[in-house]
């Protein structure tokens, strides 16, 4: 038993999805090291674990509030709905999926897009909401990700991609499918073009999002940790009957077998995609006129030591 | 039970040995059966016709991988001329499961390649059943290209249960080998026809899929996820992928009507594994004519038709 669990009111405990008990609001515990996590210090922390790296799952919104410098942002196409084409029904209608989807999410479908600046350079960039649908892939989350490349071709602005996904969405069936190719083709468009294009992997990637936005990046990148493949670990082990290697599908893996470029840590992805970005686009280094995340990326610049001493940094503070 | 039908083909099957056995004894008694015989062939044509007039999805499904159903290769065998098979993605391997090189197609030039499940044990095994690793989608990608180079057209024919998922697979990059050939496919400056021969599962498909027409066997079928995988993962048993199979429409008519597929070339009655020879000659004809049309277009409103195609995908 921790210190934590020892001077903890037990009616503060609540039962989580894993069935660990964290305190409510304020504390949580770190999935992997089970480090306590205070929430403020956490989120300047950008959800990633002080003590191990782990990095938590964060949402599209968090996500690309913490990317994007904090004026000049556009959400793009956020009129986009799903559409049911099939009328798909299994043991609930997906129509009422869809709803429920929406509801606990706030979000029309899987993908949130914005246009904006990292370090005062036009950028556009897209991020996964995992908790709608597992982040699926089905029509309207495809017709927003071309829109927004289609933008950047239009403009000759990067796009940046955070990933988070099961895959194509079912319920959609050959539609999302077709997804993949439209994707592919307005992403290659892109490429001919010469307008950049950063495929950033985070927890998870699977599937026909993967097999097709995830893998295109003129780099591709993942955060640490992060599990990323065609197929998931449950069907590849039924297929050959035994047991996936330790690390299987990790970043570390796919790094080792020449699929990405490069891991690079939550806390640092705004300086290296906007470093990348200008070699990319020919750009003098712009100097970052408005740091979302002072402490942690001062921390950083400082010092750039490993996790411990950031956590150290921040909880002095 | 007879093993070459299926359990709905079973009265079929019946007629069909009854047919056999009057054959049989009137040949060795010299009786004169030929009016009888054809009265059950008679009766055993209109039960197909009925049996096949109302096919579930799902038995629709099983049609799409019969095993004797004819496979890429016996279509490369009737349909074209002179195929000479070339090998290899230049990289890693040769991958069996894909079945590629050039050929004459109405005495033209074509570039042809097929998934190919394999019939016999050993074949299948070899060609790991019609599933593809990367570097088998990576040889189409090196055809496809010189195709493109020496202006031939590109027909693919789909047939596998998905891209391999195995530990090889990943370590070399299957994601990316799909994803690179549905990006290139998009822009290839040759047309492309792709045709579902038989059954054609998700990114594994796709990968050769990309295209300006699309056609499907009267009985193939095309999915983003097996019938079986998606019952696992919401009814959480594969004996409900026939409910599946319907709801998520993998049949050419509802395609069709989605807009994906252009066209449902018709099988034999009963299914090409019936007639190998008329399903071959069907499937030329349309591919010839097919060609024809796409040629006479300018490329570049081919490319540009293609893009848009793939970009109103699914937008109602």
């Amino acid at each position: 038993m921790s210190w934590l669990d020892r001077i903890r009111p037990t009616g503060l405990a609540t039962k989580n999805k894993e069935g660990g008990t964290v305190p409510e609001g304020l504390w949580e515990k770190c999935q992997r090291c089970s480090a306590p996590l205070y929430r403020p210090e956490l989120e300047r922390n950008l959800d990633v674990c002080p003590k191990c790296d782990y990095h938590l799952r964060i949402g599209a919104r968090r996500r690309i509030d913490i990317f994007l410098d904090k004026d000049n942002r556009e959400e793009l196409d956020a009129d986009i709905e799903p559409v049911d084409r099939l009328k798909f029904k299994d043991v609930k209608k997906y129509k009422d999926r869809l709803t429920a989807a929406q509801k606990s999410t706030g979000e029309k479908d899987a993908l949130v897009s914005m246009r904006g600046e990292l370090k005062s350079a036009p950028v556009v960039v897209a991020a996964f909401e995992f908790a709608f649908h597992g982040g699926s892939m089905g029509q309207a989350v495809g017709e927003k990700f071309a829109r927004a490349a289609k933008l950047c071709l239009e403009e000759n602005i990067p796009l940046v991609c955070f990933s988070a996904t099961g895959g194509a969405r079912m319920q959609e069936a050959l539609i999302s499918l077709m997804q993949m190719a439209k994707t592919s083709a307005i992403l290659e468009r892109m490429s001919q073009q010469g307008t950049p294009y950063i495929s950033v992997m985070t927890d998870p990637v699977y599937g026909g999002v993967s097999a097709s936005l995830a893998m295109l990046g003129d780099i591709n990148i993942a955060e640490p940790g992060a599990r990323a493949g065609f197929a998931g670990p449950n069907i590849i082990e039924q297929t050959i009957r035994q047991k996936l290697p330790e690390g299987f599908q990790r970043s570390e893996f796919l790094l080792e077998h020449g699929s990405i470029d490069m891991i690079v840590s939550r806390l640092e992805l705004r300086d290296t995609i906007a470093s990348l970005l200008s070699k990319l686009t020919g750009r003098t280094q712009p100097g970052e006129t408005q740091p979302v995340v002072p402490q942690a990326e001062s921390a950083l610049d400082t010092n750039p030591a490993s996790g411990e001493d950031i956590s150290e940094t921040n909880i002095t503070q | 039970m007879n093993l070459d039908y299926l359990d709905f083909e079973q009265p079929i099957a019946e007629l069909e040995a009854k047919i056999e056995e009057l054959q049989l004894v009137g040949n060795d008694n010299g009786l004169n059966i030929a009016e009888e015989v054809q009265k059950l062939g008679e009766k055993s044509r209109k039960l197909t016709q009925t049996i096949y007039s109302k096919l579930s999805s799902w038995q629709i499904v099983q049609v799409a991988r019969h095993p004797l159903r004819p496979h890429a290769k016996d279509y490369i065998d009737r349909v074209f001329t002179d195929f000479e098979e070339l090998h290899g993605d230049r990289h890693f391997g040769d991958d069996k499961a894909i079945i590629g090189g050039v050929a004459r197609l109405d005495g033209k030039p074509v570039v042809v390649i097929g998934e190919e499940k394999g019939r016999s044990v050993a074949d299948k095994v070899e060609r790991n059943f019609g599933m593809p690793k990367p570097e088998g989608y990576r040889k189409a990608l090196r055809l496809m290209e010189m195709a493109e180079r020496f202006k031939m057209p590109v027909l693919t024919l789909i047939d596998t249960p998905g891209a391999y998922p195995g530990i090889d697979s990943e370590e070399r990059g299957i994601s990316e080998s799909i994803a690179r050939n549905l990006a290139v496919m998009s822009r290839l400056k040759t047309p492309i026809i792709a045709t579902v021969i038989g059954e054609g599962s998700s990114g594994g498909a796709i990968a050769i899929g990309v295209s300006d027409w699309l056609n499907m066997l009267q009985y193939a079928t095309y999915f983003v996820i097996s019938p079986e995988g998606c019952a696992n993962i919401i009814w959480k048993t594969a004996e409900k992928a026939p409910l599946a199979a319907e709801a998520m429409g993998v049949t050419s008519t509802v395609l069709q009507e989605l807009g994906i597929a252009d066209e449902t070339i018709p099988e034999p009655l009963g299914g090409c594994h019936r007639d190998f020879e008329a399903m071959a000659l069907t499937l030329s004809e349309r591919l010839i004519e097919q060609l024809e049309r796409l040629q006479s277009e300018p490329l570049d409103m081919l490319l540009e038709k293609r893009y848009e195609r793939l970009m109103s995908c699914g937008n109602s």
